[in-house]
C-alpha cells in the first residue's frame, strides 16, 4: 500500500536510467522549479517570444515573457528586432505595463525617475545626470565616472526564422538552427515557409498545473482518441491513422505527425476504445470540419511540435497557432495562443481557420479538456509527492516511432530533463 | 421607438440567465434565431480588431453541436454558474429589431470549492421579434478577463 514511506520526501529517488516513472516531486518541488527556470528557460535554450507579424512597423512592441521574466520585443527604427528585459537599470522597476503599442518617437521611459531608453535598450537620458546648478554651485548628479553606456536594459540574444522570434538570456547559446536540429527544422520550415503571417488574434488561459504537463500533453498521442472523444466522434482522430513520432537528437523537442484517414468510415471498437463513442453522430453544422487541404502540408493533416521548453507549434488541419508556455511558479502556467493565417489566404480560408479555432483554445472542443486534466494531474501530484507516474506505453526506452500507441516522447523528454537537472 | 417594450427585453435576459444557471443546455440554442451569430471574444481581440474568437458559432446548429459537446464529449470538472446581468442599454430599436448591450458577470462555484469570479464583460446584442417572442440574432460576449481561469465549458 502506498504511504508507508515519507509522504514529503527530502530527496527525489529515481532509479538510474529510468525515464518512464516520473516522480511526482518533479512537478511539486519549488526548488526544482527554480533550477528548471535557470537551466531550461534562462540558459542554453532559445525561448519563443512572438511573431514578427505582431510588430510589423518600426517602434511596434509587445510585452511578453521568457520563463517568468517579463521582456519587451520591439522593432527599432531600422527594422531590427530587439528583446530587452522589462526591468529598469536604475531601481529595478518593471516599467512597461502596456501589452502592445508603438514607441518609435518616445522610446521607453521608466515612470519612477524618467530614465529613458532607446528601442535597442540603450540608456539615453537620466534626469539630473550632471546635477542641478544653483547659485553657481552644482548640486548632486551622478558620480563623474557614471557612464550611461554602462546602464542599458538587459539585452537578450535574438534569432528569427520564418517570421518567428526567439530570444535567449544566454549570450553563448548555440544557433537556433543547431538548437532545433535538422529533423525539427524541417517541420518548422514546413509551417513557417517565408510567407508573411497574418495575426488572427489571441487566447489566454492560466492552467493550474506544472508547465511540463503541457509539453507532455503534446508529446502524448495516447490521450487524444481517449480524452478528446469529440475528435473520435467526428472522425478527426483515429489511433490507426498513419503517423510518425520524431525527436531531435537530445529528445527535448518532438513532432507528432499524422495523416487523417477516411473520416467517413466508422472505426471499429478495438480502434476507438472509447466507451462513449457514437458512430452514428453527425454534426448539425458541418462547417466546423470544412477542411480544405493546403499545398504546404505536403501530406500530413496534423503536425504538433513541442519545442522545449517554451512553445508548441500547432497545425491541426487548417488551424495554425503558436502556444506559448509561461510558467507561474511550479504549480501553474499561462498558456498564450496566437492564431494566425498567411498573407495569401483568401477570405474563405481566413473564415475556415477562425471556424476551426473552435476546436482549440481554452474553450475548444478538443483543448479545454487538456487544461482540465492537467489541473487534476497537479492535484494528484500534490497530495502524494512521494509517488510517481507510469509512462510505459510502448516500452521503457525512448526512440522515434511509426505509430501512436506509445508514450515514447514523454520518456525522451525526461531523459533530457534528468541529464540537464543532474537528477 | 415602437416595437417591443423594455420589460420584455429585460425578461429575455432574465430567462437567458435562468436557463444557463439551471444548466438547461437544450434551451440555450432556442434563445437564438436559426441564422444566428454567437461569439465569445476576449476584449483584447475585439478592441484591436482581431477576428479570432474563443468560440464562434454561426448557426443554431453550431450551438446545438456545442451542447452535444458539453454533454457527451468535453471532459470537465463540473461547476455551477451564476449569471448577473445588468439592465440592458438600448442603442437603437425598430418594430422588429433592438440593438443593445448589457454588462454581465458569471460567478463559478466548483463542487467543494469556494466561489470565484469566472467571467465578466458585456453582451453586445441584436435582438429580433419573432413569432416565438424575442430572440438573439447576434450575441457578442466580450470578456474582460482575457486570462481565462483554465477553461470555459458551459455557455456564457
Amino acid at each position: 500500500m502506498d504511504g508507508a514511506e515519507a509522504v514529503f520526501p527530502d530527496e527525489m529517488t529515481w532509479p538510474a536510467g529510468d525515464v518512464g516513472r516520473v516522480p511526482f516531486l518533479a512537478y511539486t518541488n519549488p526548488e526544482f522549479h527554480k533550477a528548471e527556470l535557470e537551466r531550461f528557460f534562462y540558459r542554453d535554450h532559445w525561448c519563443y517570444v512572438g511573431l514578427e507579424a505582431e510588430i510589423p512597423e518600426p517602434g511596434d512592441f509587445i510585452r511578453t515573457a521568457v520563463g517568468e521574466r517579463s521582456v519587451i520585443v520591439v522593432r527599432d527604427d531600422e527594422g531590427a528586432i530587439n528583446v530587452v528585459e522589462n526591468v529598469c537599470a536604475h531601481r529595478g522597476v518593471q516599467f512597461c505595463r502596456e501589452r502592445h503599442g508603438n514607441r518609435l518617437d518616445q522610446g521607453f521611459t521608466c515612470p519612477y525617475h524618467q530614465w529613458k531608453y532607446t528601442l535597442q535598450g540603450d540608456l539615453r537620458g537620466v534626469p539630473f545626470l550632471r546635477g542641478l546648478k544653483r547659485d553657481g554651485q552644482v548640486q548632486g548628479g551622478m558620480p563623474p565616472d557614471f557612464k550611461t553606456s554602462d546602464h542599458g536594459l538587459n539585452k537578450l540574444k535574438v534569432a528569427t526564422r520564418g517570421g518567428v522570434i526567439f530570444a535567449s538570456f544566454d549570450p553563448d547559446v548555440e544557433s537556433l538552427e543547431d538548437f532545433l536540429g535538422p529533423e525539427m527544422l524541417g517541420y518548422f520550415d514546413r509551417l513557417f515557409d517565408g510567407r508573411m503571417l497574418k495575426i488572427l488574434g489571441y487566447n489566454r488561459q492560466r492552467i493550474p498545473g506544472n508547465w511540463k504537463l503541457m509539453q507532455e500533453n503534446i508529446k502524448d498521442p495516447y490521450h487524444p482518441g481517449l480524452l478528446h472523444t469529440w475528435f473520435v466522434t467526428f472522425g478527426l482522430w483515429r489511433a490507426d491513422n498513419k503517423s510518425e513520432l520524431k525527436m531531435d537528437a537530445h529528445h527535448r523537442h518532438a513532432a507528432m505527425i499524422s495523416t487523417r484517414g477516411q473520416a467517413a468510415a466508422a472505426a471499429p471498437a478495438e480502434v476507438t476504445q472509447v466507451s462513449s463513442f457514437k458512430a452514428s453522430m453527425q454534426l448539425n453544422d458541418a462547417r466546423f470540419l470544412d477542411i480544405v487541404p493546403e499545398p504546404w502540408w505536403k501530406g500530413p493533416t496534423a503536425v504538433m511540435m513541442t519545442l522545449f521548453p517554451s512553445v508548441i507549434l500547432q497545425q491541426q488541419v487548417n488551424s495554425v497557432s503558436t502556444r506559448h508556455i509561461q510558467p507561474r511558479g511550479h504549480g501553474a502556467f499561462d498558456f498564450v495562443w496566437t492564431h494566425f493565417g498567411f498573407e495569401d489566404d483568401d477570405e474563405a480560408m481566413t473564415q475556415r481557420r477562425l471556424r476551426q479555432a473552435n476546436l482549440f483554445g481554452p474553450a475548444g472542443f478538443v483543448s479545454a479538456d487538456d487544461g482540465e486534466v492537467i489541473e487534476l494531474s497537479q492535484m494528484g501530484f500534490e497530495q502524494k509527492p512521494f509517488h510517481r507516474t507510469v509512462a510505459e506505453l510502448g516500452g521503457r526506452d525512448a526512440a522515434d516511432s511509426d505509430h501512436m500507441i506509445t508514450e515514447t516522447l514523454i520518456r525522451g523528454m525526461y531523459g533530457y530533463w534528468r541529464k540537464v537537472m543532474g537528477l | 421607438m415602437g416595437g417591443p417594450d423594455y420589460a420584455e427585453l429585460c425578461q429575455l435576459y432574465a430567462r437567458y440567465a435562468a436557463a444557463l444557471d439551471a444548466a438547461r443546455w437544450d434551451e440555450w440554442p432556442e434563445f437564438f434565431v436559426e441564422d444566428c451569430l454567437y461569439k465569445l471574444i476576449p476584449r483584447e481581440n475585439h478592441e484591436r480588431g482581431f477576428p479570432l474568437a474563443t468560440l464562434m458559432f454561426e448557426s443554431k446548429g453550431m450551438l446545438q453541436d456545442r451542447v452535444y459537446g458539453i454533454r457527451e464529449t468535453l471532459f470537465h470538472d463540473p461547476y455551477y454558474q451564476r449569471h448577473v446581468i445588468g439592465a440592458p442599454l438600448i442603442h437603437a430599436a425598430t418594430a422588429e429589431r433592438i440593438t443593445c448591450e448589457a454588462n454581465y458577470a458569471v460567478l463559478r462555484t466548483k463542487l467543494s470549492e469556494l466561489p470565484t469570479v469566472f467571467s465578466l464583460g458585456r453582451y453586445i446584442d441584436e435582438v429580433v421579434v419573432t413569432d416565438g417572442g424575442l430572440k438573439f440574432a447576434s450575441k457578442l460576449v466580450v470578456y474582460d478577463n482575457e486570462l481565462i481561469a483554465n477553461s470555459i465549458i458551459y455557455p456564457i
